[in-house]
């Protein structure tokens, strides 16, 4: 679904991210961790083709993406709180999105009633404006819609941050959900190596942009996970 | 402690992002200065002089007049000045008292160039009062009467913040009293010109004016102080959502998805709530021109501008920074299947709308005569077939992000309504003069007309051309447009 080649990318000289290349197959649940400054995000805005790689290039669903835009239409993501529009109401937000991804109101409406729990009752019908929510709601509406329209590839950014611990355990249920879907990618990035290990069967573990571990997720990989973080790592039989 | 908070001042003014911005724009903000001085103090020395040349009383007629004036300067510091706000929230916790706080940032508002620009009027004023043997102690008085009433308006304005119906309400009320007066059926100076006169015959009613600044002066003061929390007034304001599904849009068709939100960008957000308020002033400018206000302004191709000024205000103020409105949100614009046209055309489309309501508005111009109204009629076409489109190109190059809910800055700031947005909307206001002068001396009035008219229309036909550039320009900027929306301020 999506592949890298030879991607790099420096500013002024410091290079902040340099991989030779992977590939990440249609419908893998794929977990992108590593310390700040590994170029976890760079990495996810080069693929949304926010920021121009410095040489290579990725491919997604067969395009590069700095070529075509074809991409765009089986891609969905959320980053950060930029991907919000601040003056819309949640609904209203959904329904944009909609719009933009050929679903009609039903259909969000449809989609949205199965995230009532997820919700916890704090996002629709509130007459708020997003930019009024707190952070960890923000997040709920980003990444909820990033469902509209069945996306074949879902990016998020740190999805687990800032929210609570019932949302990160309902989070991880969704994305175990789409994991189960043979037909959906997701791709995610986070701090928190339990949360990752559980969610995702593949790990990636990039260091000052240079990819270091390439782990298909087992029983022990959070430990493996755990002790190369703290610095003290113990070789694992393969 | 004093001295902390001012290096802090110091710092956050010469790092700001708006300080640095380049050279010639601040050269036109200091010649933009420098002639408001020059106005102001011109008027304090000459106006005595002036109005004594018409035969009136020249200081009765100022002390008439002067209800306005101090009206005047506290709408116009509502719409421009800043609210003094130091940066407060890191220093909650440190060991300041808050009096100190909020006696430093109110301190701040009393150096405000807002203040003593007045006294580029007042001083050469009174002065001339003197030397015309006006008596020097009643003068003087009336002089700090005056600057009483100056630093009333300051310390009104800190807590008249975010009352904007009140500052509409009062505005208004005082341009029908103007009116009124105008038109005589009601004069309030009569009650007003006595009192400011009275400063200056019967020096003990300066204690009015002093007790009003100190009065308001610590309204100010326990206003700013008992907002000194989070939860009050350094709180984030958090409005109830407003406006219905505007189902109504979807005859728009595909525009309409952002047809929506550029509506609801429009009614939600201070800054763009500010460039509407702008364009409606725009209306009133005709006033200026058609009115044989200023002489100077009576000229044939002066009427062209005007009438495409009058119409173009919203044109000219939003399309400008098409895209910039959604800076704030602009990855997500550039991870969605957007289709630039559809995005451009609503856009579009809102321009001419407005442009359009505008024209129709305009039409009681019609009392001035009605080639006055043929012109703006013709003005509006042009803006609609040439301006719109030219307008969504410049924005294009424009790199600004814009902070949607700060309103303060639509003035000052160099990326919303400035001088430079003036200078770079001037070319669409001469092709229009040119073009009607070209007429009205060759054949006469009508060919002008007609000639505006044509191009106008001829410029319909070349929207996709201009459209598709834009959209080239789009996506050849885009990783630089990205870059530069992600500075914030």
């Amino acid at each position: 679904m999506i592949t890298i080649n030879n991607l790099s990318k420096s500013y002024n000289g410091v290079t902040v991210l340099n991989l030779e290349g992977f590939e990440i197959p249609r419908g893998q649940s794929f977990g992108l961790v590593g310390n700040n400054g590994a170029g976890k995000t760079t990495l996810f805005s080069c693929l949304l083709d926010l920021i121009q790689p410095s040489s290579g290039y990725i491919e997604n669903g067969g395009v590069k993406v700095h070529e075509s835009e074809d991409w765009k239409t089986h891609t969905a993501s959320f980053i950060d709180e930029t991907f919000l529009i601040g003056y819309l109401t949640p609904e209203e937000y959904f329904y944009f999105i909609g719009d933009l991804r050929g679903e009609n109101k039903a259909d969000v409406d449809a989609l949205l009633a199965t995230f009532e729990d997820f919700f916890n009752d704090e996002i629709i019908g509130k007459r708020k404006y997003l930019r009024d929510l707190s952070k960890g709601n923000q997040k709920k509406v980003g990444i909820v819609a990033t469902l509209i329209g069945k996306p074949d590839v879902i990016i998020l950014d740190e999805p687990f941050a800032n929210l609570d611990p019932t949302t990160q355990i309902r989070l991880k249920g969704i994305i175990k959900q789409m994991a189960i879907d043979k037909e959906v990618t997701v791709l995610v990035s986070s701090h928190d190596l339990q949360h990752v290990t559980e969610v995702c069967e593949r790990i990636v573990v990039l260091e000052k942009g240079e990819l270091v571990k390439d782990i298909i997720t087992s029983p022990a990989t959070l430990k493996e996970l755990e002790a190369y973080f703290a610095g003290n790592e113990v070789i694992t039989e393969a | 402690m004093v001295k902390q908070f001012i290096s802090l001042e110091w710092k956050a003014f010469f790092r700001s992002a708006s300080f640095q911005t380049n050279l010639a724009l601040k050269i036109l903000m200091i010649f933009g200065v420098l002639m408001m001085i020059l106005y102001l103090g011109g008027a304090g020395v000459g106006l005595y002089f002036l109005l004594e040349k018409m035969d009136l009383e020249p200081f009765a007629t100022v002390n008439m007049f002067m209800i306005y004036y101090v009206v005047g300067d506290l709408i116009i510091r509502y719409m421009g000045q800043k609210m003094p706000v130091v940066n407060i929230k890191p220093l909650l916790l440190l060991p300041f008292k808050k009096t100190k706080i909020v006696k430093f940032a109110l301190g701040k508002t009393v150096l405000s160039f807002w203040n003593w620009m007045h006294a580029f009027f007042f001083i050469p004023f009174s002065i001339v009062l003197i030397t015309q043997d006006f008596n020097p102690l009643g003068v003087l008085v009336w002089h700090i009467a005056m600057f009483c009433f100056i630093y009333a308006n300051n310390f009104i304005n800190v807590f008249l913040n975010d009352k904007l119906w009140l500052v509409i309400g009062v505005g208004a009320l005082f341009a029908l009293l103007g009116a009124a007066q105008y038109y005589e059926y009601f004069d309030i100076t009569a009650f007003t010109q006595p009192f400011f006169q009275g400063l200056y015959e019967t020096k003990w009613t300066v204690i009015f004016p002093i007790a009003l600044l100190a009065v308001v002066a610590t309204i100010a003061f326990k206003y700013f102080l008992a907002r000194l929390y989070l939860d009050a007034g350094l709180a984030k304001k958090v409005s109830e959502a407003s406006g219905g599904d505007l189902g109504w849009l979807d005859r728009f068709g595909k525009q309409s998805t952002f047809l929506k939100n550029d509506i609801r960008l429009i009614m939600r957000n201070k800054r763009s709530k500010t460039t509407v308020f702008m364009s409606i002033m725009f209306l009133f400018y005709g006033l200026l021109f058609f009115g044989d206000a200023i002489e100077v302004y009576s000229g044939p191709f002066w009427m062209m501008f005007a009438a495409v000024f009058v119409s173009g205000g919203f044109l000219f103020s939003f399309g400008q920074f098409v895209p910039s409105w959604d800076s704030a949100y602009y990855p997500l614009m550039m991870t969605q299947n957007i289709a630039y046209k559809e995005y451009l055309k609503s856009k579009w489309l809102l321009v001419v709308i407005t442009t359009l309501i505008s024209a129709i508005l305009c039409i009681p111009y019609v009392y001035f005569g009605v080639d006055v109204l043929l012109a703006i009629i013709v003005g509006a076409i042009f803006n609609m077939g040439i301006n719109a489109h030219l307008v969504l190109l410049g924005g294009a190059f424009i790199k600004t992000p814009i902070d949607l809910q700060s309103g303060k800055k639509a003035f000052g700031d160099k990326s919303s309504f400035n001088l430079k947005t003036l200078f770079v909307s001037l070319p669409k206001m001469l092709g229009p003069m040119a073009l009607y002068a070209i007429g009205h001396f060759t054949v006469g009035p009508m060919l002008g007309y007609a000639l505006v008219a044509i191009v106008g229309l001829i410029g319909f036909a070349f929207r996709d051309k201009v459209f598709n550039q834009i959209i080239k320009i789009y996506k050849s900027e885009k990783y630089k447009t990205l870059e530069a929306y992600k500075q914030t301020k």
